[in-house]
């Protein structure tokens, strides 16, 4: 039980796939500019994810080691996270209509997010259990939404904020995106993996 | 070589079914007529009917037989034209909701407001013109009367005021 509690801190926060690993940039640019949909996209990612890592683990140990199969984990993978965004899609669209048109464009955007393959190697990499692995991209996604709708609060405000003209816009984001990079460095060394 | 083919394809197979299947579930089952109601609707998302716009409040006509009364913006014409639609009889609107708004309009008192934009976000139809930090105003010939811009407003200066006083 601590080893799972460990498995997400150390996911969300020590080693943040966005701000430590640097996966996921595209998202945490794109599906900023408002906290709404950033809880949103932090959500659906969210489900991406912890689908993902779990049926991807399902997949490489039942289908791709018996078979010698696991040079051909990658497209496999790929597979399952395309299938598992069309899913939350789907699901989206029908139970809020008001989120679908909110992401519109990011929600099919999340099979190209590289932090939910990059979850999906890791756990293979490191030959977790199954409920490790869903541990960990649970905790990944944490991480992920936690970024995501910080970074969106901080540019709402910066948006009436008297910002010099070279920085406005994306600059100023991409700078206060590196200052909470910094501050995420706080966390190293709180639990190791 | 050959497992490993016989695999990949069985495992998009599968997953392209699950999808299907997904797909067949959750889509909801016939939309034409749920499009032909959110034609005849203003379409300006005011949200004065209790649903969250015009959509859902179609949806809701369609599939869970609400009241056709529901739309202030849309007003008596509205109702007409649903009724004939749905082959319902046409009632009064339901006054609970607003009157039928077109009779009232929003104004700014200039001199109070303090331009802080809120009123501007929550106008569905775009009929409130101004920039962050300046003074704001209504355009009357587009304003529809919802009063949605009333509550977000932080220093009460917007009044709903006869059209045609």
């Amino acid at each position: 039980m601590t080893e799972l509690g460990l498995i997400i801190i150390a996911a969300a926060l020590v080693n943040n796939f966005v701000l430590v690993q640097f996966l996921g940039l595209c998202p945490l640019m794109g599906a900023s500019r408002r906290v709404e949909g950033a809880i949103g996209m932090g959500l659906a990612t969210g489900l991406v994810l912890t689908t993902a890592s779990a049926l991807s683990h399902i997949v490489e140990k039942f289908l791709l080691v018996p078979y010698e199969l696991e040079y051909l984990r990658l497209i496999a993978f790929i597979l399952i996270i395309g299938a598992a965004v069309q899913l939350t899609e789907l699901l989206v669209k029908r139970f809020s209509p008001l989120l679908h048109r909110i992401l519109g464009l990011y929600i099919p955007l999340i099979a190209s997010n590289c932090a939910v393959l990059g979850v999906a190697l890791l756990n293979s990499g490191a030959s977790r259990s199954l409920l490790a692995a869903i541990f960990y991209g649970a905790g990944a996604a944490l991480g992920f939404g936690l970024v995501l709708s910080l970074l969106a609060g901080l540019r709402e405000r910066i948006e009436f904020a008297d910002v010099p003209a070279p920085f406005r816009g994306n600059a100023i984001a991409l700078v206060t995106a590196g200052i909470l990079s910094l501050a995420f460095l706080g966390f190293t060394g709180f639990a190791r993996l | 070589m050959l497992s490993g083919i016989v695999i990949l394809v069985g495992l998009a197979t599968g997953l392209s079914a699950v999808l299907v299947i997904a797909a067949r579930l959750l889509g909801s089952a016939d939309s034409s007529a749920t499009d032909a109601v959110e034609q005849l609707l203003p379409r300006i998302q005011c949200a004065q009917c209790g649903y969250p716009g015009c959509r859902p409040y179609a949806e809701a006509i369609v599939n869970r037989g609400a009241d056709i009364n529901r739309c202030p913006p849309g007003g008596g014409d509205t109702i007409r034209a649903l009724a004939s639609l749905l082959g319902r009889d046409p009632i009064p609107l339901d006054s609970d909701l607003g009157q039928a708004s077109m009779a009232q309009r929003a104004l700014i008192d200039e001199s109070t407001c303090i331009g802080c934009n809120r009123c501007l976000e929550a106008c569905p139809v775009d009929a409130i013109a101004g920039l962050p930090q300046r003074m704001h105003t209504v355009i009357a010939a587009h304003c529809t009367g919802c009063d949605l811009c009333r509550p977000p407003c932080p220093v009460d200066c917007i009044a709903m005021v006869e059209r045609f006083a």
